[in-house]
């Protein structure tokens, strides 16, 4: 036997190709397989509560992507998915858990608001931008809170960002019950709290005339492609990204480690915040209506763009399409709901399971990764290998093993 | 202000105070004992609201309030088998992935709810069970010894989670996994069956602040919770990871929010500032933090799945 044996190469090559089919899928296929997954667990639930799975997907599949009207349902609701989404981009490169977003898009939309309100004559080119950038503000600085306390205080960003959810909500409830409710409304058993209907300056105009398609998604889709920009073709975003990595190491290269922190926090819920403004002034009410909870204004956009600024990568770029599938699925949940009696609450359900699955297979992809790029090791070494290079999910730990 | 310092309103106001901390105190202590060996569970709040809905549905149709919190109980350890699989066999991101648990818990209640009940109907609650002779001291009987059984439950479980965690070869293992894994690992100290144990005891308490929440409230609405589990994962912080100081931050809580509600009802706060009042449990609370954070250190694998060698 000589070692040119082309059989005997033939089987090894087979053998490889066998062990490394499941390390290929899970290296290449990791994000769509939690996707398949977690449908197909759906389509149990669906049967188990009676309704036939097929008839729910299809129906979801036409409420979302059939039809000018769905297509821009839709990305209406992609647009404050994809603004949070984009900021937790940036605070995950940092390392930085920001579950603060339903805090900061309600204070980005009380900012939004108040300008507004006091600001109500002013034409709309200069108004629109003005609240717009208020809403940056507002959720910015609510978003620097736990960051400061994380960097000079060492508090834990997802208790501090929690709490903060909690005094935003009841801000929320007071200023639009008290300072900024709507005193015109003539009902007998107290006044509902709401704004009054905000000059029609402060609106966003719409795209497409027949539609709900509005200004925000050129803002939404700007935003994602300059975070994009900032994190990977600046100083600044390889910066942010190094901290994440290793602040240790950030740290000797002389980076200051806890300014980063901030900044990217506030970068963060600069983000949701103006997802916020754009909830208010992109509405069809045109005006901030408070039930008393968070989720009855942000639609749960600030724990929704979690899931899918992860099902996208922690890559803004890839963050767009991830936003407008999940707005598909919320959009879809309705149509779903009316065909077959099932809850759109199935929706929230399944986007737990895929993030569950995600950060599931994560790790096990990491390590066929590692075990792929050793075995490759000896093979070849090529720029493509050496560059790619996996997103920083250690959150709490910080330390990439 | 002379209203609110009648015997018969601080009674009241403390009681309440109590009676509200419980879920509060019994999520956190579960928590408290997954952290000390290094799990960090974020799902709680998914986990209570699941555990909410299953006490509601179990006492809707079978009146029976004992199996229905038995139920509540049983669907926390279950979501415990599905954490630690998450979190210890397949070593997720726990942060991440206890959103991911939430985000389940709050949908899946929220779809049983409407699918299965639809209507909501208030049930039973919990009754007051007086200790006898303790529950007739002036004041003091009423403020803390005629409370429902789940709240006395959840305050003996104070030093028996103390003394397991303190005195306990069991309890030896779960901190020692929690500082430092690969030295456990040395000794023949299984780390994994470990973490399975206490994630499960933990999300097995999880059910049942579930439905003591459920059977304070007597109803159950979708997100009944308003991140009360996030709460208690804050109160372990808190607490420095000491039972006695979890309870300390879950009574706090609990009894700030019961005054400004007293307050409220008595007008001593004009109705149009009270919801700036109830930030306070909150902001107390994210102050404390500040301070704490310097004083007590965190487990020191808090988060970080073990792996042999790594």
């Amino acid at each position: 036997m000589t070692r040119s044996d082309p059989g005997k190469t033939a089987r090894s090559v087979f053998a490889s190709l066998r062990t490394d089919g499941g390390r290929f899928l899970l290296i290449w296929f990791a994000i769509p397989l939690a996707l398949v997954v977690a449908l197909l667990l759906g389509a149990v639930m669906m049967l188990a509560l009676g309704a036939n799975p097929l008839t729910g997907y299809s129906a979801l599949l036409k409420g979302a992507f059939g039809g000018s009207y769905a297509l821009s349902a839709t990305a209406v609701q992609a647009i404050p998915l994809l603004l949070v989404g984009v900021g937790i981009c940036i605070a995950f490169r940092a390392n930085v858990f920001n579950i603060g977003g339903e805090g900061q898009i309600a204070m980005g939309g009380l900012a939004g608001t108040a300008v507004a309100l006091t600001l109500p004559d002013l034409p709309g080119p200069i108004l629109i931008p003005l609240v717009l950038v208020a809403g940056a503000v507002g959720g910015g600085i609510w978003g620097a809170i736990p960051g400061w306390f994380k960097a000079f205080h060492n508090v834990n960003e997802i208790l501090s960002t929690i709490m903060l959810n909690l005094v935003a909500v009841q801000v929320m409830n007071y200023l639009l019950a008290g300072p900024m409710v709507d005193k015109s409304q003539g009902s007998v058993g107290g006044l509902i709290p709401e704004t009054k209907l905000l000059s029609t300056n402060s609106w966003l105009p719409v795209l497409v005339p027949g539609t709900q398609l509005h200004l925000g998604i050129v803002i939404a889709v700007s935003v994602a492609v300059a975070a994009y920009l900032l994190l990977w073709r600046t100083s600044y975003g390889f910066k942010i990204r190094a901290v994440g990595l290793s602040p240790d190491a950030s740290a000797y290269a002389g980076m200051s480690v806890k300014r980063t922190i901030v900044t990217a926090m506030t970068l963060s819920g600069a983000c949701c915040g103006l997802a916020g403004a754009i909830l208010v002034f992109g509405s069809l009410p045109h005006r901030m209506v408070a039930d008393g909870s968070l989720t009855g204004f942000t639609g749960s956009a600030g724990f929704n763009g979690i899931v899918v600024a992860l099902f996208g990568g922690l890559n803004p770029l890839w963050t767009i399409v991830s936003a407008f599938f999940f707005g598909g699925l919320i959009v879809g949940g309705s149509a779903l709901q009316i065909a077959t009696g099932v809850p759109s609450d199935l929706v929230t359900a399944l986007s737990g399971i895929v993030v569950v699955l995600v950060v599931a297979l994560e790790y096990q992809r990491r390590r066929a990764r590692a075990r792929s790029n050793a075995a490759a090791g000896a093979r070849t070494t090529s720029r493509l290998r050496l560059r790619r290079r996996d997103p920083p999910l250690a959150v709490m730990g910080g330390d990439e093993q | 202000m002379n209203d609110f310092f009648t015997f018969a309103v601080l009674t009241t106001t403390v009681a309440s105070g109590i009676a509200v901390a419980t879920p509060f105190l019994l999520a956190a202590l579960g928590e408290t004992i997954g952290q000390r060996s290094g799990v960090l569970n974020l799902g709680v709040d998914g986990i209570m609201l699941l555990a909410a809905f299953v006490t509601y549905f179990i006492a809707l149709k079978t009146g029976d309030l004992f199996i229905a919190i038995l139920a509540g109980a049983a669907t926390g350890t279950i979501m415990g088998v599905v954490t630690a699989i998450v979190s210890v066999k397949l070593k997720a991101e726990q942060g991440i992935s206890g959103i991911g648990v939430y985000l389940f818990g709050l949908g899946f209640s929220a779809l049983l709810f409407t699918k299965l009940v639809g209507t909501p109907l208030p049930i039973a609650t919990l009754q007051p069970v007086g200790i006898p002779l303790l529950d007739q001291i002036p004041v003091i009987g009423g403020m803390f010894f005629n409370q429902n059984l789940l709240v006395y439950l959840a305050f003996i479980l104070v030093p028996v989670v103390t003394i397991m965690l303190n005195r306990t070869s069991y309890g030896l293992r779960i901190r020692a996994v929690g500082e430092n894994p690969a030295a456990a690992d040395t000794l023949g100290v299984s780390v994994a069956l470990i973490r399975w144990s206490t994630v499960m005891l933990g999300c097995t308490l999880a059910g049942l602040a579930g439905a003591s929440l459920l059977l304070y409230n007597g109803i159950f609405q979708v997100n009944l919770t308003q991140a009360a589990g996030f709460i208690a994962v804050a109160l372990v912080y808190f607490g420095g990871w000491r039972p006695v100081g979890v309870m300390a931050g879950a009574l706090l809580y609990g009894l700030v929010g019961a005054v400004i509600l007293t307050w409220k009802s008595l007008g001593i706060i004009p109705l149009s500032a009270s919801d700036l009042a109830a930030t306070a449990p909150a902001i107390i609370t994210v102050v404390a933090l500040l301070f704490i954070a310097r004083r007590f250190r965190q487990p020191a694998v808090l988060g970080r799945p073990y792996e042999r060698g790594g």
